[in-house]
């Protein structure tokens, strides 16, 4: 069969099979994981695709090891993932923050499942939201991306990858299970016409290079061990050589960069749509698997003449606030329908405070549907709420 | 002459062990091959055996988004539990399949309903109870249509292992052949 067959061809494909065939498609050739439900078909196509492909699998003995083992392959040259699901992702923040500290390209991709703890290993969740933006300890941003769709799995995969080459961190590709274990008709792209970013290598002489060299854009060149390039890496506040440091002076330029280099780049990183907004009076914000279910109450809806639309983060950190700003300023009512207590909900009131005046804003409300029993949210419960709410 | 928009919500519903999702699969791959929009998703317990497990399926020509099913057009149910739990969703006019080897008390009424042995019927044509599934399909698909009869059979024959492509088949035509026999049984 040629490329082209397969690439191109309307399939049935589930979710954990399209962010892997995002992600291999990206360049990725290095998996180390410990599978878990709901992620576990992605360390299971890997195991049989890598090595096919030249790459390399390990199945690690934890996910401590499978975070560490990544962003070792990543500081060699390889694009590295790791795929888990909650408990195991509650284990990577350590390493995440090492890779954010140190960074160390690499994606993780996390399947949400019910928790805290092992909770419901099988059933949705949104509850890692904030896990994502905030799990490690520390003050760094994050890039985390949120499909709702299959395809989507596989287009934010290769998003992902892009993004961590192209900002020198590590991605955060969050799922639902059931977009994980879900079947849906897909149609690839062209493999020719996926837009593939690597990291950009130095072009001095080994001896001049530094590997935190401040740059204007606030991304450097990133050199790979065993290219003739000394560099030192340490989780520890470090100097642009990347030796441990105590002074402010360098610590500043440091923290100051992990943090522009997603601040500068908000245009770049932040993705949404928007779908029926433009004449919205009643607006609902909503990712991933709920935005499915909003997207059917939206045409509910309309269908009796109400007009609602839906804004849908496709990067869910950096969180679109400015978008949110301008789509939701003259709407009456915002509904925000999560698998979670309200971790959507606050951030959506944080972004609007201050847009609407005292007057309107005795009108106006923010409203939470929510859900944290294993079950989705469907769309006759946010019509139902709606109704409710008037 | 516009095309007419159908959106047909199937459930296959018992416990794990039964093949439901394999055949929710299969199906999906079906509904693929008649070039539909195809969603299939499923839910299941922690166990690899018993618990309650199901597999949505929904096809249409038209652009859906959420893909749960919520009302059925179609419910197979193989456990008095699933027929208890989700036959309230059925469509008036949708159709319940039910495996009665396991569900013995239906309380519906006014619905097009069928009950065979399908898992004794497996076991006792084919000598094991393994293919269920697939005569369940069968059946549900020479009495919906929801996909073409070509498009099962080369979604059977693509899921399979090659060994038991035969006995597959096997299970499809004893279900069509059910879903025939009921007609004039009727």
């Amino acid at each position: 069969m040629t490329k082209n067959n397969i690439e191109s061809k309307v399939v049935l494909m589930q979710g954990n099979e399209a962010v892997t065939r995002g992600a291999l498609d990206a360049g990725v050739n290095f998996f180390a994981g410990y599978p878990i439900t709901p992620s576990t078909e992605i360390a299971e196509i890997c195991s049989t695709e890598l090595p096919r492909r030249g790459g390399k699998f390990i199945q690690m003995e934890d996910e401590i090891a499978s975070i560490s083992a990544i962003i070792g392959a990543s500081l060699a040259g390889a694009k590295s993932m790791t795929a888990t699901s909650g408990p195991g992702f509650s284990l990577m923040q350590e390493g995440i923050g090492f890779a954010k500290m140190t960074e160390t390209p690499c994606v993780v991709v996390n399947v949400m499942r019910g928790g805290p703890s092992t909770g419901l290993p099988t059933k949705p969740s949104q509850a890692d939201i904030m896990q994502s933006r905030w799990g490690n300890h520390g003050d760094a941003p994050a890039i985390v991306l949120y499909p709702n769709s299959v395809l989507e799995g596989y287009e934010l995969a290769i998003r992902a990858v892009n993004l961590s080459e192209k900002y020198r961190t590590c991605v955060v590709l969050l799922m639902d299970e059931v977009l994980g274990h879900m079947r849906e008709t897909v149609t690839l792209p062209d493999l020719e016409k996926v837009k593939i970013i690597n990291r950009i290598k130095p072009t001095i002489p080994p001896e001049w290079y530094k590997h935190y060299e401040d740059h204007p854009k606030y991304i450097h060149p990133l050199a790979s061990y065993g290219e003739g390039y000394r560099f030192h890496v340490t989780g520890l506040a470090h100097d642009a050589y990347g030796f441990p440091t105590n002074r402010a002076d360098e610590t500043a330029i440091m923290m100051e960069r992990l943090d522009k280099k997603i601040k500068h780049h908000l245009n770049d990183l932040v993705q949404i749509e928007s779908f029926y907004m433009d004449d919205a009076r009643t607006a609902i914000f909503a990712a991933g698997i709920s935005a499915r279910a909003a997207k059917t109450a939206v045409m509910m809806a309309r269908k009796s003449g109400k007009k609602v639309g839906l804004l849908r983060p496709l990067t869910i950190w950096p969180f679109p606030d400015d978008a949110i700003r301008k789509y939701m300023k003259n709407v009456r009512n915002i509904f925000v329908p999560e698998l979670n207590q309200g971790q959507l909900l606050n951030e959506v009131k944080r972004a609007m405070g201050g847009v609407w005046n005292y007057e309107s804003r005795r009108s106006r409300k923010i409203i939470p549907i929510q859900k944290n029993d294993g079950q989705l949210i469907t769309p006759a419960d946010i019509i139902n709420k709606m109704k409710e709410v008037k | 002459m516009g095309k007419k928009i159908f959106k047909k919500e199937i459930r296959l519903s018992g416990s794990g062990g039964q093949g439901l999702i394999t055949a929710g699969i299969i199906l999906a791959r079906a509904a693929v091959l008649d070039k539909a929009n195809v969603t299939q998703m499923q839910s299941y317990g922690p166990e690899s055996r018993g618990g309650a497990s199901r597999a949505d399926v929904i096809i249409s020509n038209a652009e859906f988004y959420y893909p749960e099913a919520t009302r059925f057009d179609v419910l197979l149910a193989l456990t008095q539990e699933a027929c208890d739990k989700y036959s309230v969703n059925l469509k008036d006019d949708g159709i319940l399949i039910a495996d009665n080897t396991f569900v013995k008390n239906i309380s519906l009424l006014d619905t097009e309903i069928y009950e065979l042995p399908f898992t004794d019927i497996a076991h006792k044509k084919l000598g094991t109870k393994l293919p269920t599934n697939i005569i369940t399909l069968g059946f549900l698909v020479r009495k919906t249509g929801v996909v073409s009869e070509a498009s099962l059979k080369k979604a059977v024959t693509n899921s399979v292992k090659p060994q038991y492509v035969d006995l597959n088949n096997k299970a499809l035509k004893i279900g069509y052949k059910l879903a025939d026999e009921y007609l004039i049984k009727d």
